[in-house]
């Protein structure tokens, strides 16, 4: 006699509408249903209140069956605080890029995090400008090609990437900075706890919380997809080292 | 008079115009200190905690007009400002609001009457209009403050009130008492999370596409139903006064405090027999055009007053009954600080201007 | 024997291979044919220990795990 299977994982959380269409081997999508899936997990759905920027995951914003304000690149944190701040009963999010969130928003998220407002930024980063065809960023990594960087990334002539995480983690106000990485399965099963402990962090009222998650894009990377993940430990972790980063901002 | 708290209070500009604000139910307010709008933040500042609202002095211009964003789309009535300079920084949020069909109240406590064309304009990106109010003193400030609140709810637009040093800081007895402009519609729309999960969760987007579950018009039928929208503003917003307008063969056109001057001289002018009247546009957009049709109808000269190298002037031709009479008599006038009027702004130049250009 | 089994929304693949990398005990495959997208999709062979993996980290949500309490 043949035994039914018990469900372990559902392929998708109801909570995501439809087909999403990014490239194959993306990295954002995982980032997407692993937030979701903990959104789910603490109950707090019908009380969340995402704040989108733009790149390729400002589509989500149409498959995403939570409340979202899709706003100006960089300005997340910004309408995160106004929301916040006048609904403190709501749990804020805010879904930005590298290029958002590093290049044009970098004194938003730096602001928010001194304030301490009780927000939590999510940064999906993949050093790469994806959603405009792939152009260097302020987290593009030395040595990284991109289409305005085509022999790599040179520190002559290009600098140096910017850590946000380690930056936000020198602030007082900040409660939980943390790095995860969805190029595994269980770099997914760790930045989902990452995110939940973010989560967690805000429903207590402990302040600002910023999720850093590295996600593969092997369109912007020149890369083939199934490269993706082995590119990123090699070429973005080095970089942006995993782990929960310890707050120096506080006495 | 006897024993009631008074609704009347002896109050600076921007003083008052917190108070009418508080009292339109404003309860967010984020901006970032400019001179001579600074004095609007820190009565915010006081005044917002003491009635359960928020008032951020926030690191910059974008993020002072993104944090008011945010109160808006969460359904509080909000506002913002800066001067001129500062609402520079604000224009791409500006018609980011106007997109979003977002109500905000902006504040250009501006230090002269340069920034018309930034106010009527519009230095953001699309197809959009700002609703902008110009009071001529601290009264009609509060009148407008209140106005604005109800026109940005009613017309989910930005809107903008154009104040100036004057206004400012000119201490006068004024009413802030709550005025009462109508009914409006409970903003549905607003974000609170309650919808999530449920397959219609609420989005505020500028494209408008909806959820895969529920679309929306997307960007080409939002956009000209915005623009559409602007049109009907158009049509049923303008406002205008005049002053002494009956038998005028000169018609001054003047906006804000420009306006309450050119009043004064107008009514020492008429003391003397001349026949000139004032046409003030009490909105710069919708410009009222065609109240400035009708007034200069039978006028052998238009004269265009403001404190710039002709901005308004602009409309004026545009609208004015014959275009051939409108002559300009304004100008640059910057105090030597550079933070407010010149030595035009005052009876004695511009009846001379008035009377040089009516000899 | 399976100690677990998965479900493979074969339309929706976009034939990565990040699956293929993932999966510990290398029971999945790619297709000779191609979804009507034009990528070619995983395949399960015996041995799933239903450890969910690929569903971790499958971009397109193709994969639902299940596991037989007794194999």
């Amino acid at each position: 006699m043949t035994e039914a299977p018990r469900l372990v994982a559902r392929d998708r959380p109801e909570l995501i509408l439809g087909d999403h269409g990014l490239c194959p081997g993306c990295g954002e999508p995982v980032a997407l249903r692993i937030l979701l899936e903990v959104l789910e997990e603490l109950d707090i759905v019908r009380r969340s209140i995402g704040v989108v920027g733009h790149g390729c995951y400002g589509s989500f914003v149409q498959i995403m069956d939570v409340e979202v304000l899709q706003c100006l690149h960089g300005r997340a944190p910004s309408c995160a605080t106004g929301i916040k701040r006048v609904r403190p009963g709501t749990v804020v999010f805010t879904m930005q890029g590298d290029g958002d969130m590093v290049n044009e928003g970098l004194q938003e998220v730096l602001h928010t995090a001194a304030r301490g407002e009780n927000v939590t930024c999510i940064l999906l980063n993949n050093g790469v400008f994806g959603d405009t065809g792939g152009h260097q960023t302020a987290t593009t990594v030395v040595g990284q090609r991109t289409k305005t960087s085509l022999d790599g990334r040179n520190p002559e002539t290009h600098g140096y990437p910017i850590p946000v995480a380690d930056l936000a983690a020198s602030l007082a106000g900040v409660c939980y900075v943390a790095r995860g990485a969805v190029s595994t399965a269980g770099g997914v099963a760790r930045t989902k706890r990452m995110l939940r402990c973010a989560f967690e962090h805000q429903l207590a009222g402990h302040g600002f919380g910023l999720v850093e998650i590295l996600t593969m894009c092997p369109t912007g990377w020149f890369v083939p997809a199934g490269s993706g993940p082995d590119y990123l430990t090699s070429s973005l972790e080095a970089a942006y080292p995993l782990g929960e980063l310890p707050l120096r901002g506080h006495a | 008079m006897n024993g009631t708290v008074p609704a009347r209070q002896l109050l600076d500009g921007c003083a008052a115009i917190t108070e009418s604000a508080i009292a339109a139910g404003c309860r967010f307010f984020a901006g970032y200190p400019m001179s001579p709008f600074t004095g609007l933040l820190e009565n915010m500042s006081r005044r917002l905690p003491q009635v359960g609202g928020h008032c951020l002095n926030a690191e910059s211009e974008i993020e002072a007009v993104n944090m008011a964003l945010g109160a808006a789309a969460a359904g509080v009535r909000a506002a913002t400002g800066s001067c001129g300079q500062g609402l520079a920084l604000m224009q791409e949020t500006i018609a980011e609001l106007a997109l979003n069909e977002l109500p905000l109240v902006i504040v250009n406590m501006a230090r002269n009457q340069q920034d018309y064309f930034q106010a009527t304009r519009g230095g953001g990106w699309g197809d959009y209009r700002t609703i902008t109010l110009a009071p001529k003193d601290v009264p009609e400030a509060v009148e407008h403050a209140q106005l604005l609140f109800h026109l940005a709810d009613r017309y989910r637009a930005p809107v903008l009130l154009y104040g100036d040093p004057l206004i400012a800081q000119t201490h006068v007895s004024v009413d802030v008492a709550a005025r009462d402009f109508g009914q409006l519609p409970a903003k549905d729309w607003a974000l609170d999370g309650t919808s999530g999960g449920t397959g219609h969760s609420r989005q505020i987007w500028t494209w408008a596409m909806g959820k895969v579950s529920a679309p929306g018009p997307g960007p080409d039928r939002h956009w000209r139903a915005v623009a559409a929208k602007f049109e009907q503003i158009a049509r049923d917003e303008a406002r205008s006064e005049t002053h002494q307008i009956d038998g005028a063969e000169t018609v001054v056109v003047a906006f804000g405090s420009a306006g309450l001057f050119v009043e004064h001289v107008v009514d020492e002018l008429r003391a003397d027999g001349h026949r000139v009247g004032l046409f003030r546009p009490v909105t710069l957009w919708p410009f009222p055009g065609a109240d400035l049709a009708v007034a200069t109808r039978n006028a052998s000269r238009v004269l265009v007053f403001e404190l710039n190298a002709g901005q308004m002037l602009d409309d004026v031709r545009q609208f004015a009954h014959d275009r051939g009479v409108v002559r300009f008599i304004g100008g640059v006038s910057i105090h030597a600080s550079g933070l407010s009027f010149g030595p035009l702004l005052d009876a004695a130049p511009i009846r001379s201007r008035i009377l040089e250009a009516t000899a | 024997m399976s100690r677990g089994i998965v479900t493979i929304d074969t339309e929706r693949c976009k034939g990565c291979d990040l699956c293929i990398q993932a999966c510990p005990p290398k029971v999945l495959e790619m297709s000779a044919e191609v979804n009507e997208m034009g990528y070619r999709f995983p395949i399960l062979h015996d041995g799933c220990t239903g450890c969910t993996a690929c569903q971790l980290v499958c971009p397109d949500y193709v994969f639902a795990v299940y596991r037989f309490d007794s194999p």
